[in-house]
């Protein structure tokens, strides 16, 4: 069998795979399908030119197999040729640089009006909180972090009373309504991925990082840690709800601020001391 | 130019006097280029079977995840759960060392130490390395180092398993992983000494090219094999220290307590008391390393595919010129890349713009280089050996690999597909497939210059088609598991609500089955490979009718590589079919004065 078939085959099963794949990506259901379109975009170009040279290619490998009375052409080079390619290939990839660069810089610019939401990662799981009433978290020390205070919440700081802290590791989105990811890490890198939201950014110990989207369908999601964080890391799962206004506020009457958490926490422990005593 | 040949002579008289050295000096603790060269390539093959299977193991677990491998506990027992699959930390310790292994110990140290140990000298007309001494150092600095990663595999808590790119803290706390203990520090000590290997090694390939050079071998009548080796060098020269401080920074902070990766860790109910360093730090570090590595393990092969399409389509390489701009392109341009593997580490947003236009950059030399292999087959006479079809097989690896990397490189797509299948299998098939085929074209094409024998030509193409369909069918599905959002380094892909988990285990199953047989058919290549080293048909001196120097050395070449003087260069390596010529190849020491019937008005600059 003539070699070139074998890299024909291999140029024709990638389109065919391609074109039939039951796995691909599942629906957007953030406003980053900017980024949906720029992968489609590079797959009509990239593949393209993987098409175009492979075949060109191929076809070189049929035309010219050995034979005995042929003599192969003496072209060392030919400038103007080269000079073709390298502009075409200049231009091609400028032309996918060009959405890159402003979906990237969308990305990197967060809008005025997005919600805070802190996102604390540990092995191996997750933790939120919003600032509360007052618009903002309190500050945090990885010395005060305990079972009680995941956050390692600062008590004397006054704008940490009232942060809202999340029971549980499923965070409710509000639909439409930009939100601003703050990351922070306890211990190993992390990162807080939810692949229908398209977006991530690595949890660093010692940092808070950040990422923003807009949720725009309401519904179930699972968030995944998507950065290497050890034994537990391919089950470090979480939830995210998404939902309309109505339902978004009904929710967040129900959590519980920081102070709540620390009175109950003391008669709690009053309670302990109580029965410790009798 | 003199001084050379001092040197030179000085040699012959040295290799004349005592003809025959004992077998420790000839075969263990040699100095001989070709010998290191063997040792380098037999070190490197007992690697990547042991980097392969543990690959096989893992992709076991990921397809089959429920079989019971009970039966295979005479050879891995302690590494199976009580129910007989692969236990969780020892996934996670065959992964790292997975990469490790094929990254470092194969495609380093077994690819650029066997062929710029074997061609440079050979192909540039030098009696040895500038160095023989530091060489065979060079290849012991690195068997010391297998030795150390070979032991970690056995130690308590198992191997590192970090990752191939050992991210602190994991990597830097035995609490957050067990492979973090003993079996890290081992893996840092053996990385270590790796580093002093390749220094030595790269500073005398770069020292050979630059010195012992024959009388007529300028620059531009080097072979572009010695291009590419000589950029290798230069980027390892530059890289490599700073892998040795990022690893020594990551010692510190795990045996004396500094802070130079870690800050703000809590971790197993306690709060450490590290403050100020960053781990964003490491992974520049790394990957100031990391990605002129890639371009390391690439390099070497995309020069032995230039010299192996040139020989086997009888025609000139296309563009000598832009061949060699090209490569000094990517290795300058391999040095201001990096962070395009930390778009989203929480670095500097605004450098995720910089990179991303830096990196897409490389697209052109790297395009430049694809379509000159491609019009250097186009009205060429192509015949089809087995190194010659690795070859064209790395091409189409370096075109379908570098079109994903159009991908990545792109920060906004690489915020969706980062740490997703789809890098795996982006690097897999540009940087693991392509240099895979590369080294194996390079074994076929000059088995006959290192052992006088031919590997069996059926058996090649045999090897050829397993590998090379394996290869796309395991990696090629992959991307689209990425595209879907499946993380990579997941021990276990059950209870996944994104997309259909059912569909995808298929996938996973068919993918393990490819990479089964892919990895058999390697079987066919090492029985090739050890059997015609004693059986093979015996070579002639030029078996491919190739015009560079090492064909004109005898069979077996001896110490000092030429029995008598050494070839004067008098052209450029690639005369093939050239009008008027009596044979289809003019081999670089045929001066002009003997070719009158081809000689061309342009010959003088070649």
């Amino acid at each position: 069998m003539h070699p070139g078939i074998i890299f024909f085959l291999v140029i024709l099963g990638s389109v065919l795979f391609h074109i039939f794949t039951p796995w691909y990506w599942t629906d957007v259901a953030s406003n980053w399908g900017g980024m949906d379109d720029t992968i489609t975009l590079t797959f009509w170009v990239g593949g393209g030119v993987f098409i175009a040279v492979c075949l060109f290619m191929v076809y070189c490998v049929f035309k010219f197999s050995y034979k005995k009375d042929r003599k192969a052409e003496y072209k060392p080079e030919d400038k103007k040729l080269e000079k073709i390619l390298t502009l075409a290939t200049t231009l091609g990839v400028a032309a996918l640089l060009a959405p890159g660069l402003i979906i990237w810089n969308q990305y990197i610019t967060v809008p005025k009006n997005a919600i805070e939401i802190d996102v604390m990662a540990w092995q191996w799981g997750w933790q939120y909180r919003l600032p509360g009433e007052d618009g903002k978290l309190g500050t945090t020390q990885v010395t005060n972090v305990n079972d009680n205070n995941p956050f390692g919440i600062n008590l004397d700081d006054p704008y940490g009373k009232d942060d809202v802290m999340i029971q549980g590791d499923v965070i409710n989105l509000e639909n439409n309504k930009p939100v601003k990811i703050l990351l922070r890490s306890v211990d190993v890198l992390h990162n807080w991925y939810v692949p229908q939201f398209r977006a991530k950014m690595d949890a660093v110990p010692g940092i808070v990082t950040y990422y923003w989207f807009e949720p725009n369908k309401t519904g179930e999601y699972e968030v995944l840690c998507a950065e290497y964080c050890g034994v537990g890391h391919y089950g470090m799962r979480g939830g995210v709800v998404v939902q309309d206004n109505q339902a978004y506020e009904s929710w967040i009457q129900e959590q519980e601020t920081f102070s709540d958490l620390i009175a109950k926490q003391k008669i709690l422990e009053d309670g302990e001391t109580k029965l410790a005593k009798k | 130019m003199k001084e050379t040949k001092l040197y030179e002579e000085k040699v012959v008289d040295a290799h004349e006097e005592h003809h025959e050295q004992s077998f420790i000096r000839k075969y263990i603790f040699s100095e001989d280029h070709k010998t290191i060269a063997k040792q380098f390539l037999i070190t490197g093959i007992f690697w990547a079977i042991i980097g392969g299977a543990f690959s096989f193991l893992f992709r076991i677990q990921l397809g089959f995840p429920n079989v019971d491998l009970t039966s295979l506990s005479p050879i891995i027992g302690n590494w199976l759960t009580p129910q007989g699959k692969i236990d969780p930390e020892v996934y996670l310790a065959l992964i790292t060392m997975h990469g490790t292994i094929m990254v470092f110990f194969v495609l380093t140290a077994g690819l650029s130490g066997t062929f710029l140990n074997f061609l440079i000298p050979l192909q540039l007309g030098a009696r040895d390395m500038a160095s023989g001494f530091l060489n065979m150092f060079s290849y012991w600095f690195f068997f010391l180092s297998s030795v150390i990663m070979l032991t970690s595999i056995f130690v308590e808590g198992g191997p590192a398993s970090g990752g191939w790119t050992v991210y602190p803290p994991l990597s830097a706390l035995p609490q957050a992983v067990s492979g973090s203990g003993l079996g890290m520090t081992l893996w840092l000590v053996s990385m270590s000494f790796f580093v002093v290997s390749a220094l030595l090694g790269a500073l005398n390939y770069i020292t050979t090219v630059i010195n012992l050079r024959t009388e007529g071998m300028t620059f531009f009548r080097m072979p572009l094999t010695i291009w590419a080796f000589l950029i290798t060098a230069i980027l390892g020269v530059l890289s490599f220290p700073v892998l040795l401080s990022a690893a020594l920074l990551l010692i510190m902070d795990r045996t004396f307590g500094t802070s130079f990766y870690l800050s703000d860790i809590y971790i197993a109910g306690e709060a450490l008391s590290n403050q100020g360093g960053s781990a964003i730090l490491f992974q520049h570090l790394f990957w100031f390393l990391g990605h002129p590595e890639v371009y390391i393990v690439i390099l070497p092969s995309l020069g032995i595919a230039s010299e192996v399409i040139a020989t086997c389509s009888r025609k000139p390489i296309f563009g000598y010129k832009a061949m060699v701009y090209s490569l000094i392109g990517i290795g300058i341009l391999s040095f201001v890349v990096w962070a395009h593997h930390m778009f989203i580490s929480g670095m500097n947003p605004f450098l995720g713009s910089v990179f991303t236009i830096l990196t897409l950059i490389i697209a052109v030399p790297s395009a430049i280089k694809s379509f000159n292999y491609i019009a250097t087959l186009w009205r060429g006479n192509i015949i089809f050996t087995p190194a010659m079809l690795f070859s064209i097989g790395l091409v189409s690896f370096f075109i379908s690999g570098g079109v994903t990397g159009l991908f990545l490189g792109n920060s906004v797509i690489d915020i969706n597909l980062h740490d997703t299948y789809f890098v795996v299998a982006h690097f897999h098939i540009v940087m693991g497939s392509a240099s895979f085929f590369g080294l194996f074209s390079g074994v076929y094409h000059w088995f006959p210059k290192m052992f006088g024998r031919m590997m069996n030509r059926n058996l090649g193409y045999v090897h050829f088609w397993f590998t090379f369909i394996g290869a796309y069918l395991v990696f090629f599905p992959l991307h689209y598991i990425g595209i879907a959002g499946f993380p990579r380094r997941y021990y276990s892909f059950t209870n996944f609500e994104a997309g259909k988990i059912e569909s995808f285990m298929d996938l996973n199953v068919f993918v393990t089955i490819a990479a089964g047989i892919t990895f058999a058919a390697q079987f066919i290549f090492l029985f090739n490979f050890f059997y015609s080293i004693y059986r093979g048909r015996k070579a002639s001196q030029n078996p491919w009718k190739s015009n560079t120097l090492e064909w004109t050395t005898p069979v077996n070449p001896g110490h000092g590589n030429w029995p008598g003087k050494i070839p004067k260069v008098e052209r450029w390596a690639y005369d093939y079919s050239k009008p008027g010529a009596k044979e289809d190849f003019i081999p670089q020491n045929v001066p002009y004065s003997k070719t009158p019937e081809s000689n061309l008005p342009e010959d003088e600059h070649h």
